[in-house]
């Protein structure tokens, strides 16, 4: 089935991520196959770190944590948006076709009324996304 | 892990300083969720800087005069008692910054040794210009040269002499002695000083951003001298006065501004006949002779226009919104400079970029000294306004340009920052001031810039009435309101982008709500202010209290300057 699984994680957010991030590694033990955690930072220094460099080493260091704790293969890839605010959902888009992820597994919220206007991250990934997408609820 | 790992990032950073403190950003925000929206602010600085806007719209609306009053007075105040803290603040920015080019630390590179730049140099100009002076060269590009050649309020440079008296041309020697004058203190406005302070505070910002660690706020800048009490109602007060200058130059400007396009969109599409009170755009009264016939309504349905297309740029982020603009608006104005190059008297626009050049050499000791100056007029009403005008817009345009210029050298950035932009401003000044100064040389009281500018003083119209003796006018108005509009359109995004950053602790990452809220707010605040009582006067009280707080930020700019130092010290010391 699947071979290289991608999971974005707002590492500033980890404990919302729950659900997505324990399917990915159920599916991944599953079918053997890797799992790339991908993180967006930004140029300027934010919560979880001083520059870029020092976001990917957290972001390695948080993908170690998963490969020990479920038992699987797991890399990270740190990826930069200029403006963060906005541009989430397109750097994510590249990063799938970057590393050439089969399949993603993000978490997104119940669908909301703002949905049908501002799709979530989730949503636009899954409409634009040439890979498979599983939208984890909850 | 393998070496792919750090695909994506611009590059290794390589070494720099970095300044070891516990604070966190974020660590006083306020993360929650309002209805659907989450939202993520600093708190109090959110809080207090929209609060605050809401007060003085309140005051403005309530007492109209007084407020003018007040605010007028306290600008004058400003002006009058500090034009001398002001005039040697801007010298010191301009020598600080010209000896950091040469210096050894023109070496140390924004964002640590192996940073690579984020942006390539035409779309990083592009937004220099963008944020902060591409309305004001639409605005005084004719304007002002002519007001120094021609008008007869005694205003003028080191007091020289008229171009043109009471109609009449002046002797072929004194016309160009004070053509080259007028272009000299017009320069004097828009070449080193205006971009030293605007480098200062992007330099203040990038470097104990990108190469500290510390969050992207004004605050951050004064880390040396403050220390950790930087993080508490000290850098409170400094990023909230800053959110609230920023806030207020914007929407005082967008409401002014409002008027440039509507005389402009008169210009070419109106009918009716102003001699009648019948002059109109579209059925909105515009340009008549009793200003008060003015249709606020066309104002602020322009303020609207400009704000919902602020607002799609906003959706699209930096890259998308913003950028895009710039570059585009980058080669409409291009396009515009060129056609009145070429079209327009180019030997003459030849010969005052270069004699400009020189006037400006030969003046710039005397323009810039404020002691035993007899010009009062001029160094009041215009030199210090200026600078408190460029000061107190330093914030904003400041933040922005630190924003895009991640992984230049400091060399680079100063010489892309203050040197480039410089000879750009100089070239434009001559071009369209040139131009316009031609125009009233050869047809006297015929042309329209004398019958604007120096006959009935109506400055808006001054850049059109130059291009309307051109070929293709109509074509080259409708150019210049866009251009208006789209420079209007670019302050307004990249303003919402450096409210949202302040307000929210330096984040750059916070939801996309909170720009789209400062943008609205910002059409808002400036629509309100005209529907009110006092009309534009509302928004000339306010504007003239932005102006004020120039007095604060130029001591915020000296401590920069001190900071600066200090930190490029520090980072040389690491490597």
């Amino acid at each position: 089935m699947f071979k290289h699984l991608m999971v974005p994680v707002d590492l500033a957010h980890t404990e919302s991520l729950g659900h997505a991030l324990d399917t990915a590694a159920d599916l991944a033990a599953h079918w053997g196959a890797k799992v790339t955690y991908v993180g967006v930072g930004t140029t300027t220094p934010g919560k979880l770190a001083h520059n870029p460099k020092e976001f990917a080493e957290k972001l390695k260091a948080f993908a170690k944590a998963q490969a020990v704790a479920h038992a699987i293969e797991a890399d990270a890839h740190a990826t930069i948006a200029h403006d963060p605010t906005t541009d989430v959902d397109d750097v994510l888009l590249h990063a799938i076709d970057e590393i050439g992820a089969d399949l993603v597994v993000m978490q997104s919220h119940l669908p909301g009324l703002l949905d049908y206007v501002w799709p979530s991250n989730g949503g636009k990934i899954a409409g634009h996304a040439k890979a498979s997408v599983l939208v984890v609820r909850g | 892990m393998s070496d792919t790992d750090n695909q994506g990032i611009p590059e290794p950073e390589g070494r720099a300083d970095i300044i070891e403190t516990d604070y966190e950003i974020g660590q006083d925000n306020l993360e929650t969720k309002l209805g659907p929206f989450r939202i993520d602010i600093h708190n109090p600085v959110f809080a207090i800087s929209g609060i605050a806007v809401i007060l003085f719209v309140a005051i403005a609306l309530i007492w109209p005069e007084g407020a003018r009053d007040t605010f007028l007075s306290m600008r004058d105040f400003v002006k009058s008692q500090f034009d001398w803290f002001f005039l040697m603040s801007a010298n010191l920015f301009v020598i600080f910054a010209l000896l950091l080019i040469v210096s050894p630390w023109g070496s140390v590179r924004l964002g640590g040794t192996e940073a690579t730049p984020d942006y390539s140099y035409i779309a990083w100009f592009s937004m220099l210009f963008a944020a902060g002076m591409g309305i004001g060269l639409m605005f005084f590009g004719v304007l002002e040269p002519v007001y120094y050649f021609g008008t007869p309020w005694g205003d003028q440079p080191l007091g020289g002499e008229l171009g043109i008296v009471d109609g009449v041309v002046a002797s072929e020697a004194a016309v160009a002695e004070a053509r080259q004058r007028a272009m000299a203190a017009t320069i004097f406005h828009w070449g080193l000083h205006p971009w030293a302070i605007y480098a200062i505070v992007a330099l203040a910002l990038a470097l104990f951003s990108y190469n500290k660690g510390l969050p992207l706020t004004i605050r951050s800048a004064f880390y040396p001298i403050l220390g950790e009490r930087v993080w508490g109602a000290w850098g409170n007060a400094i990023d909230t006065i800053a959110a609230f200058a920023t806030l207020f130059g914007l929407a005082t400007s967008l409401g002014i501004g409002a008027t440039q396009v509507a005389s402009g969109l008169t210009e070419v599409f109106g009918s009716g006949e102003a001699a009648d009170g019948t002059r109109n755009f579209l059925g909105f009264l515009w340009g008549n002779a009793d200003s008060s016939s003015d249709s606020s309504l066309l104002l602020v349905l322009i303020i609207a226009f400009i704000t919902a297309i602020a607002l799609v740029s906003v959706l699209r982020g930096l890259d998308g919104g913003v950028k895009v603009l710039s570059e585009i608006n980058m080669g409409f104005a291009a396009l515009l400079l060129v056609f009145v190059f070429l079209v327009g008297p180019s030997l003459d626009i030849i010969g005052d970029f270069f004699k400009g050049l020189m006037g400006y050499a030969r003046d710039i000791v005397p323009l810039s000294n404020p002691v035993g100056r007899e010009d009062t007029g001029f160094l009041h009403g215009w030199t210090t306004f200026y600078w408190a005008w460029w000061i107190s817009w330093s914030p904003f345009v400041g933040m922005f340009i630190a924003r895009v210029s991640r992984g230049r050298t400091v060399r680079e950035f100063l010489i892309a920052v203050l040197l480039v932009p410089s000879l750009v401003c100089v070239f434009w000044m001559a071009t369209f001031g040139g131009t316009a100064i031609s125009q009233v040389v050869e047809g006297a009281t015929e042309s329209g810039v004398f019958q604007t500018v120096i006959a009935n003083y109506s400055p808006e119209l001054s850049l059109f009435a130059m291009l309307g003796e051109l070929p293709l006018a109509s074509i080259t108005s409708m150019l210049a309101v866009v251009l208006v509009v789209v420079f209007f359109v670019t302050s307004s995004d990249s303003g919402s982008l450096v409210i949202d950053t302040i307000t929210a602790g330096g984040k750059v990452d916070a939801p996309v709500i909170q720009r789209v809220f400062w943008c609205i707010f910002e059409g808002a605040v400036a629509a309100v202010l005209l529907l009110g009582a006092a009309g534009t006067a509302g928004l000339d009280s306010l504007q003239a209290m932005v102006i004020s707080t120039g007095l604060f930020f130029t001591v915020v700019l000296l401590v920069m300057c001190f900071s600066i130092l200090k930190g490029l010290i520090s980072e040389k010391r690491s490597h």
